[in-house]
């Protein structure tokens, strides 16, 4: 059924004297989005620069469609695997269509002259990636974003099996990144091309892969799905994170909270007190956060920046010890801020205690 | 579109061949002694009534005006491929040095030749150009492997042209007087002084070299994305690389070789084309180069014998008149494109 397009084994990646990355064996399949994740320096691009046979296998092996790369000439390399990368091309009095044409270069002859049969790839490949329009357009006059389709619609015209990306979102505003992300799906799930890209952006990453390589340490640290890979404090160890932390569960990146005693606390709940936090971290003055059930929409921001949360269990009613334990904290702080007018049967607590911060002289209005 | 290009193409191509044709017959009438056109046609097609002027156009005006034409499009095809190359826009034979070094060492050649008496002829002077401009190119290569920078390149290879220069200078500072005028004309760059024999290399030499070039159309085209899209396209790049250098080697020798250093055709010619054409495809621009690399120093040549005749100017001086404000054109060009961006 799925057909594996790329095998490599035990392969080592690197420069002439270096070894950046070792004991690589992974395959990808027809239709099937791989994403190198994993932090600067890592060897992603190293990874995939051996992969496209620019870089010389250190050891081990690759098997593109059943055939070692090594024995391969580079005309039928060129037919199986085309490449999007990081560096700029600088295309002299060159249309975006010339540049999509050159996708077609293993399939001309002598003098690469484009038969209609080629044109019509190329244009077929630039009405995927929606730029048809810029056929005749000065490629240097467009944006990045529209350069990178350009190039997407080039590695496309070139018809392979698989397609090598090196970071194809980086520099790209959110619009753009959706929109080759979900070409790629698209490619992939229509026209069986493998995928493998090297990707920054985790969120993405989780959201467009359907496997993950974690290249860390010199090798692939872990090779899972998504939900296998961005699971519990991972992807923290593997990017080495020290400022903060990442919460796979949104894509988001928190910095650390201010540390120090708190000095506000927020009574929040439902979102209301997520830009308070925001506020109060960038400020700098630490903070205490309550209460919150584990399953409300601000707990994880609470988590991550408030030096003291106090919570209760999702779906249970607000019990006696959480009350005690947030009104000895409230009592510390030097200020209470209440985000919140409504109070719910789940959270009639938070009311007391805004009741009870009114009555120390504690609470601050806010709006 | 494509069928605009297409015709656009033609265009200027027809464009060309006009001023080509009306330089051809302009350089072969005017001189000294002026001949008619339908003289200069009847010597031409054999019917050679006038035994004076006869031999003024085919020993003199013929293959000097030939020897323009074919070295000025040699000289600017050898220029296309080096800006190709480097991906460099004012990379050329002349600013990277690769000319001062077949200069050096066809200096060193003619010195050594003269003193112990035995003729040149002009396949040694070919191959003596030929080890100068690869020993040049090879010492830009060593040191552009190190730098990434284009503006670095450009100032060792121009550093490189004064080091054989100086070495030229030095060589004929010990040489007999009679060589120092030999290779003082020589070196200044001119058209003139050529025979049949000459124009018969030069015309294999540069025609094996453009043909060469225009069936590599398609790696240079691919080259022009840079080197890692180009591998991926099917390019071998090393393979490509040495052909190319061998190439523009071999043109610039050549042209340095007959001529002497001439400068600025490598550079200005290239982006003219360019310019007129409209696009960088190689397929187009190498025949649109050796044509108007032809037309410029006929043209040029033209210039240099009759300004101030019976005095005759160096080649590069006019060249450099006509050629060093495009190279600025270039520059302010390309910086007003990166404000833009």
């Amino acid at each position: 059924m799925s057909q594996t397009v790329l095998q490599t084994n035990v392969l080592a990646a690197g420069y002439s004297r270096k070894i950046v990355a070792d004991g690589l064996t992974f395959s990808v399949s027809a239709g099937e989005i791989c994403t190198l994740i994993g932090p600067n320096g890592a060897g992603k691009s190293t990874v995939l620069k051996t992969i496209a046979a620019q870089l010389p296998i250190l050891s081990g092996n690759i098997a593109l469609c059943g055939d070692d790369l090594s024995t391969l000439r580079e005309k039928d390399v060129s037919k199986r695997l085309s490449v999007l990368l990081t560096q700029k091309i600088t295309a002299e009095r060159m249309t975006c269509g010339d540049v999509a044409e050159t996708g077609r270069y293993p399939y001309t002859g002598t003098l690469g002259i484009l038969s209609a049969e080629d044109k019509m790839i190329v244009r077929e490949a630039m009405g995927l990636v929606g730029a048809e329009h810029l056929y005749d357009t000065d490629f240097r006059q467009i944006s990045d974003g529209q350069r990178q389709c350009v190039m997407l619609a080039r590695a496309i015209a070139q018809q392979p099996k698989i397609m090598l990306l090196d970071e194809p979102t980086s520099f790209l505003d959110i619009g753009h990144k959706l929109h080759i992300l979900t070409l790629l799906r698209q490619l992939a799930k229509e026209r069986r091309i493998a995928v493998v890209q090297s990707l920054h952006e985790l969120d993405l990453a989780q959201k467009f892969s359907d496997t993950v390589i974690c290249i860390h340490n010199g090798k692939a640290e872990r090779i899972g799905t998504p939900e296998e890979i961005f699971a519990g404090d991972y992807i923290s160890a593997l990017y080495e994170i020290r400022d903060g932390a990442y919460d796979p569960r949104f894509g988001t990146a928190e910095p650390s909270a201010v540390p120090g005693k708190p000095e506000i606390f927020v009574i929040g709940g439902g979102g209301a007190g997520i830009p308070v936090y925001r506020k109060l971290h960038r400020t700098g003055i630490p903070f205490a956060a309550g209460v919150l059930h584990e399953n409300d929409l601000e707990y994880p921001t609470a988590k991550a920046l408030a030096s003291v949360v106090i919570s209760e269990k999702a779906f249970e009613p607000v019990g006696e010890d959480a009350i005690r334990q947030a009104a000895a904290v409230m009592q510390q702080c030097r200020e209470v801020i209440c985000c919140t007018e409504y109070f719910g049967a789940m959270n009639q607590s938070n009311r007391k205690l805004k009741e009870q911060a009114e009555a120390l002289g504690l609470l601050q209005s806010f709006v | 579109m494509e069928k605009r290009r297409m015709v656009r193409a033609l265009i200027c191509f027809a464009g060309l061949l006009l001023p080509a044709g009306l330089l051809f017959c302009l350089s072969l009438t005017t001189g000294s002694s002026r001949i008619a056109p339908e003289t200069v046609f009847g010597i031409l097609t054999g019917r050679a009534p006038d035994a004076a002027a006869s031999r003024i156009i085919t020993d003199i005006r013929l293959p000097r005006t030939l020897s323009a034409l074919i070295l000025g499009g040699g000289l600017s095809v050898s220029g296309f491929l080096l800006q190709s190359f480097f991906r460099n826009p004012i990379a050329g034979p002349f600013v990277l040095g690769i000319s001062s070094g077949a200069k050096l060492t066809v200096a060193l050649l003619m010195i050594t030749a003269l003193q112990h008496g035995f003729v040149m002829r002009s396949g040694m002077m070919i191959a003596a150009a030929f080890a100068g401009a690869l020993l040049s190119m090879l010492a830009v290569l060593l040191f552009s492997g190190r730098m990434r920078n284009m503006a670095q390149l450009v100032i060792v290879g121009v550093m490189i042209g004064y080091i054989c220069n100086a070495l030229t200078d030095l060589a004929v500072t010990f040489a007999d007087d009679a060589n120092i005028v030999n290779l003082h004309n020589w070196s200044k760059g001119s058209f003139s002084g050529t025979d049949w024999q000459d124009i018969r290399a030069m015309a294999i030499l540069v025609s094996v070299s453009v043909i060469g070039a225009f069936l590599l159309s398609k790696p240079i085209g691919a080259y022009q994305l840079g080197e890692a899209y180009a591998e991926n396209m099917g390019v071998n790049i090393r393979i490509f690389r040495l052909l190319l250098i061998l190439l523009s080697s071999a043109l610039s020798a050549c042209v340095t070789a007959f001529a002497g250093p001439v400068s600025f055709v490598g550079i200005a010619v290239p982006h003219l084309m360019k310019g007129l054409f409209g696009t960088a495809k190689p397929l187009i621009l190498i025949p649109a180069a050796f044509l108007g690399g032809g037309v410029f120093c006929m043209g040029c040549d033209l210039i240099a014998r009759t300004l101030f005749a019976p005095q005759e100017l160096s080649v590069s001086t006019v060249t450099a008149v006509f050629g060093a404000p495009v190279v600025i054109f270039i520059m302010l060009h390309r910086a007003g494109e990166r404000n833009a961006s």
